[in-house]
């Protein structure tokens, strides 16, 4: 058996190129010839383009071209589209304006493309968009989630309220009815702060139309080129699907924010057939501020209906969505099916109803963002539980055993319309309990006490949602597209694997999992298998890589096409050895025949395939095989995360002591980057509640759009993790058992951390935990006490 | 960035003869903050006159009771340099926490005190230990250099060539950082120096300024408890989406007992 | 136009480049060295981190013209002789990276955080580690695994 297979935390293939500076990303790719654009962008947050006056850029030197919104409309393209019809309650369509790749007439945040500059070189371009002379008639601002609806602005036309769609989901009269009968009601007000993703590539573009090829080659930042290529395609309409190929080369990282199609990737595609040249943007960072697609931004109402003993009853929610300026490519399905699906959390809370509103306002677009719609689920729900524990006077970790999906119910339907496969919570959350030393904290509180510090510990129990599918319940819920996956297995003579995946890696280390997956499978040596991504000429057609997906679909895709080869090589194997074909049996890299010491390596069975001359007759000769794979369900990770810090109370500063994670990933493949993976996700988790905020002033403008602004988790904010994966429970419904583990940290963090801070400080908080806003609680708590 | 004339002179003398040849040039020190601005296109300066090339803005030496740092010093060297540590052991480490490792290797006490960002480290370290700004023409009380937001008592023309630091009898920096920048929301300097308690605050203002209640009530008494009673009063100080006036006042009292327990 | 001469990991080349042009331009436009990554505006987030003269320097934060004469190491010259440097092979051996965007600069910080700290007889703990890489922002690792990197890497130094 394969050393290098499933279960070994293999190093990483890729990383030999990344410590030695020679990764490819899409900045590093130099064309001949190759021209620079710079985008104009809006300084208002909602203003109407009076007039544009190009002719000093023009004019300026090594100026290829200046185009605004006027040339693309000339030019009969369509607009940026939003992937997911999400419908309202009364069963309308919700309501999407256009969004063209360029500004046409008026513009919606800042930031917002209004002209782009091509020239020579960068700095070139970068002068002449300086005097690109655009009039604004300046218009009102709606900003703030909560008020847009009554702003009176009108950010699109013939969109009330800005309202893009009132869904709902559940049962709302059962809802209310146990409300009727509740012993007890808990009830949260939450805002699920506005977060920036912050990849640290920036997003890039290269477009390069050929014309005597009269072909196109767009080299981006994507996590997912094949929808790329059929955005461009079919909606924006840029080049037919079969002229063009998508390259995403090495991606340094992505956490949702490069899944969409963004207005640079077409501009710079179509204007490379305007100026006949391949055409360059990168983003600076306060570009990608203004421009990447934002996350999180909810605002929730959240209440629990309990009985005498703290068993949930029922769960009601409301939350209003920002959607920012323009639908992004997936952004309806987050607040919706990505977030309302998941309130049931680890819990068998009977009856659920949940209505969102989902708003313009004159902000940057908002969409998935790792998680995706679970971490705002997850924060409500386990902000609510803990806010529960308090008013029972349970203990936390009492409570979420009393209400969890005991291990019997599975499979388990929840009232939010998910099928839950398998579970089993409680042995998570007795790990936890250990790992994170539960019963010793009473007295690590003390010793802080001591020490003039305010301890607090608090938990979460997440449920996440990876993988998601099938798409045919996808399709009737108003996706766009189908979320299967695909993989080809490609034997070359001397027995070496190629294998092709639609899934795209920026981090993950698909190269290296999949690898060892297909070492496994067919027991060919590790070193042998190389994994192609990324390239929509060379790949199998594929969704990309979004929402943990990646092996819980993809992965099991690599299966099926390993399993054809299987296939084939038993009758390639049977011919060789004169035996039936039933009489064979495939075990590491060894075709024999059952009961004998008969046998054929894999490399020989596909020799036999690429040199077919003694070969089964009627059988297509070589050795290559694809599958697609749509799951039937999604999978469903779970774990309980117990965070500890302190508080200092003169400054307000918080600072973690420990933070444990306990998950069930059902099988893994390469136990250490699944680690890896988790790290990565609480870091992000704890930087929104501690750290992370995008802040919009009443007129629009992004304070923090950049560094200096936006908190970005450091190494000396964050401990060393405790990061415990348990044997836990295999997918049911996917051969390997896996079920996805890149967003899982992202999830189950932020409620840790904010009820970690409301029980150090004992009132709550909205994230970030920032030191003024602890301070601050803790004088509001100090007075109050003193006015007693 | 905007294109510019580019000038690396040899000798103070001839940095102030380009200064005046050039008008709208700027001086370009360590560059960890005029770079930046460069890059955003914040500044259009017609040429940059590069100070990387003078040897005598170099060098940390001991006068007498005086520390005598270059102005082309990084930071990094003052936070490592043994003369610095071993006599102002407090302006090694207020060096220390300026920026990250990378800026520290690069920017330049000159270049630091001749922009005053108010966010700022070392206006603090002058103030609070009364340096002397040394010039091109002249001395400058450190009281007297820092004169607003982003101002300075530099003439036109006129280059810091070094400061001149007296020892202390004690004297501590504490720091409570912008989360996000890194620089000083509230930086505090205190000092017991042979011509009384100094007590200098910088990210708070607009500008570094001394606390004189604080410094009085240290003079008989120099430890925490001495400003327990004390409060900073909030107005006039900056306020931004990561401090308030309010929190930024609170922050300096409790920055200030820190660096006095750092003394003990 | 003004000519600059430099040492870049051990060859001297000399190129007429624009004032203006940064030392992370003129490596990665004009000598390819790719390596050398750009992340932000504002000098926060140490992708672009190189030696220069033995002393890590954020090449985005830099004029090459002012670097005439120097001897810059990037991460393609931190190997020698085709072998990785310990610290490199620190980083793969404990899974210190994943996109690999803020590797090379991290590594180069690295490097130089662990060469300060043994000048100095300073103990390179966790402690010292966090601090020290505070100038390079990772967006993937949580930088658990980067810790263990370089106090790995810092023994094999």
């Amino acid at each position: 058996m394969a050393t290098n297979g499933i279960g070994s935390s293999v190093k990483r293939k890729e990383d030999l190129r990344f410590i030695t500076g020679s990764g490819r990303y899409t900045d590093d790719i130099q064309l001949p010839h190759q021209a620079y654009a710079c985008f104009v962008r809006s300084p208002h947050a909602h203003a109407t383009i009076n007039s544009i006056d190009r002719s000093a850029a023009e004019a300026m030197p090594g100026v290829l071209g200046v185009f605004t919104g006027e040339e693309v409309a000339a030019d009969g393209l369509g607009g940026l589209i939003c992937g997911w019809m999400v419908k309202s309650k009364d069963g309308s369509p919700m309501k999407a304006g256009p969004h063209p790749i360029l500004a046409h007439r008026k513009v919606r945040y800042v930031g917002d493309h209004v002209a782009v500059v091509v020239a020579e070189t960068l700095q070139q371009a970068r002068d002449a968009a300086e005097a690109v002379e655009v009039e604004y008639g300046v218009l009102p601002a709606a900003v703030d989630v909560a008020k847009t609806h009554d702003s009176g602005v009108d950010i699109h036309d013939d969109i009330p309220n800005n309202l893009v769609y009132d869904w709902e989901i559940g049962d709302k009269v059962a809802t209310d009815a146990a409300f009727a009968q509740a012993k007890h009601v808990t009830r949260v007000e939450l805002i699920n702060n506005r977060l920036v993703p912050n990849a640290m590539e920036p997003r890039a573009a290269l477009g390069h139309y050929d014309t005597g090829m009269d072909a196109y080659t767009l080299y981006t930042t994507s996590q997912n080129p094949h929808v790329a290529r059929l955005v461009i395609s079919a909606f924006v309409g840029i080049a037919p699907e079969h002229k063009l190929t998508v390259i995403a080369p090495d991606v340094g990282g992505g956490f949702g924010s490069k899944i969409f199609i963004y207005a640079e990737e077409c501009v710079c595609l179509w204007a490379s057939k305007k100026v006949r040249r391949p055409v360059k943007w990168t983003a600076d960072r306060t570009e990608a501020f203004l421009s990447d697609a934002h996350g999180r931004d909810h605002v929730s109402v959240a209440e629990m209906a309990m009985d005498e003993n703290g068993q949930f009853l029922a769960l009601r929610v409301n939350t209003k969505a920002n959607m920012g300026a323009y639908l992004s490519t997936f952004s309806s399905c987050i607040p919706t099916y990505l977030y309302a699906t998941l309130l049931a959390g680890q819990y068998k809370t009977p009856a659920i109803y949940c209505d969102v509103q989902a708003y313009y306002t004159n902000t940057a677009p908002v969409d998935a963002y790792r998680g995706a719609g679970r971490p705002e689920a997850t924060y409500l729900v386990e902000t609510l539980v803990e806010e529960c524990a308090k008013d029972m006077k349970l203990d936390p970790a009492e409570i979420r055993r009393r209400n969890f999906i005991p291990k019997d119910a599975f499979p388990y339907q929840t009232p939010v319309a998910l099928q839950y496969d398998t579970g089993d919570y409680e042995p998570c959350l007795d790990k936890a309990l250990e790992l994170a030393d539960y019963a010793g904290f009473p007295e690590r509180r003390r010793q802080s006490e001591a020490k003039g510090k305010l301890r607090g510990i608090g938990f979460s129990a997440y449920i996440e949602a990876c993988g998601i599918a099938p798409s045919a319940v996808i399709g009737s819920l108003g996706a766009g597209v189908g979320l299967w996956e695909s993989a080809k297995v490609r034997f070359s003579h001397t027995g070496k694997v190629q294998v092709l995946t639609g899934t795209h890696s920026h981090g993950q280390g698909h190269e290296t999992t999949f690898a060892q997956l297909v070492a496994s499978k067919l027991g060919v040596a590790y070193e042998d298998v190389d994994v192609i991504h990324g390239d929509t000429s060379k790949t199998t057609v594929g969704m990309g890589t979004y929402g943990s997906r990646s092996l819980a679909v993809g992965g099991e895709a690599l299966v099926k096409a390993c399993d054809k080869v299987i296939a084939k090589g038993k009758k390639i194997a049977a011919h060789l050895l004169e035996a039936s074909e039933q009489d064979i049996v495939f075990q590491d890299g060894n075709f024999s025949v059952a009961g004998t010491d008969r046998s054929k390596s894999i490399g020989e069975i596909v020799f036999a395939a690429l040199v077919p001359h003694n070969y089964p007759p009627g059988l297509e000769p070589g050795m290559e095989e694809t599958a697609y794979y749509d799951p039937a369900n999604f999978t469903y990770p779970s774990g309980v995360y117990i965070c500890e810090l302190e508080v200092d109370p003169d400054s307000g500063v918080v600072e973690i002591q420990k933070f444990t994670a306990v998950d069930d990933f059902g099988n893994v493949i390469n136990p250490m980057i699944v680690e890896g993976q988790v790290h990565g996700g609480l870091a992000q988790g704890i930087g929104q509640a501690l750290l992370e905020n995008a802040v919009y002033d009443e007129s629009g403008q992004l304070i923090s759009a950049s560094y200096m602004d936006y908190t970005m988790p450091r190494a000396d904010d964050l401990p060393s993790f405790v990061v415990h994966t348990t044997a836990g429970t295999a997918c049911t419904h996917n051969s390997l058992g896996v079920k996805g583990c890149g967003e899982a940290g992202a999830i189950g963090s932020p409620p840790a951390v904010m009820n970690a801070v409301a029980d150090a400080i004992g009132t709550r908080i909205s994230m970030p935990a920032t030191p003024e806003k602890v301070w601050r609680a803790l004088q509001k708590t100090q007075l109050a006490q003193a006015a007693e | 960035m905007y294109a510019f004339g580019y000038h690396r002179p040899g000798s103070v003398a001839d940095a102030v003869k380009l200064l005046a040849d050039h008008p709208d040039a700027k001086l370009l020190a360590g560059g960890q903050t005029f770079i930046p601005t460069l890059k955003q296109r914040l500044a259009q300066p017609s040429d940059v006159i590069d100070l990387g090339g003078i040897a005598e803005l170099r060098g940390i030496r001991a006068e007498g009771d005086n520390v005598v740092i270059g102005a082309m010093v990084k930071h990094g060297e003052v936070m490592r340099d043994a003369t610095v540590k071993s006599m102002i052991p407090a302006l090694a480490d207020m060096a220390g926490v300026i920026g990250d490792t990378q800026v520290r290797n690069r920017g330049t006490l000159g270049g630091s005190i001749s922009n005053n960002d108010p966010a700022a480290d070392y206006p603090g370290a002058v103030v609070g230990l009364g340096a002397t700004v040394i010039t091109d023409r002249r001395q400058i009380a450190g009281e007297d250099f820092f004169t607003g937001l982003f101002e300075t008592a530099l003439e036109e023309g006129e280059i810091v060539t070094a400061v001149s630091f007296p020892k202390p009898v004690a004297a501590a920096y504490e720091k409570f950082r912008n989360p996000a920048s890194r620089y000083a929301m509230v930086g505090v300097f205190v000092a017991k120096t042979a011509g009384g308690v100094r007590v200098a605050v910088t990210g708070a203002g607009p500008c570094v300024f001394r606390l004189p209640e604080f410094e009085q009530a240290l003079s008989t008494n120099f430890a925490a408890d001495a400003i327990q009673h004390l409060n900073v009063d909030a107005s006039g100080l900056n306020a931004d989406i990561h401090a308030s006036a309010e929190y930024r006042a609170h922050l300096i009292k409790v920055v200030a007992k820190r660096a006095l327990a750092k003394i003990g | 136009m003004t000519s600059v001469t430099m040492t870049v990991n051990g060859k001297a080349v000399t190129k007429d480049i624009e004032p203006r042009m940064l030392l992370s331009t003129f490596l990665r436009e004009e000598l390819g060295l790719t390596g050398t990554h750009v992340g932000c505006d504002t000098s926060q987030c140490g992708c672009c981190v190189v030696h220069v003269d033995g002393d890590s320097v954020k090449s985005c934060t830099a004029l090459a013209v002012q670097f005439d004469g120097a001897s810059v190491t990037t991460i393609e010259g931190l190997g020698q002789n085709g072998t990785l440097h310990p610290m490199q092979e620190a980083f793969r051996e404990n899974h210190g990276l994943q996109c690999g965007f803020c590797t090379t600069g991290m590594i180069m910080s690295s490097v130089d955080l662990v060469k300060k700290a043994k000048e100095q007889g300073i103990t390179i703990d966790e402690h010292y580690v966090r601090e020290g890489l505070e100038g390079n922002i990772c967006r993937c690792t949580g930088y658990h695994n980067i810790v263990k990197a370089v106090i790995a890497g810092a023994q094999a130094m």
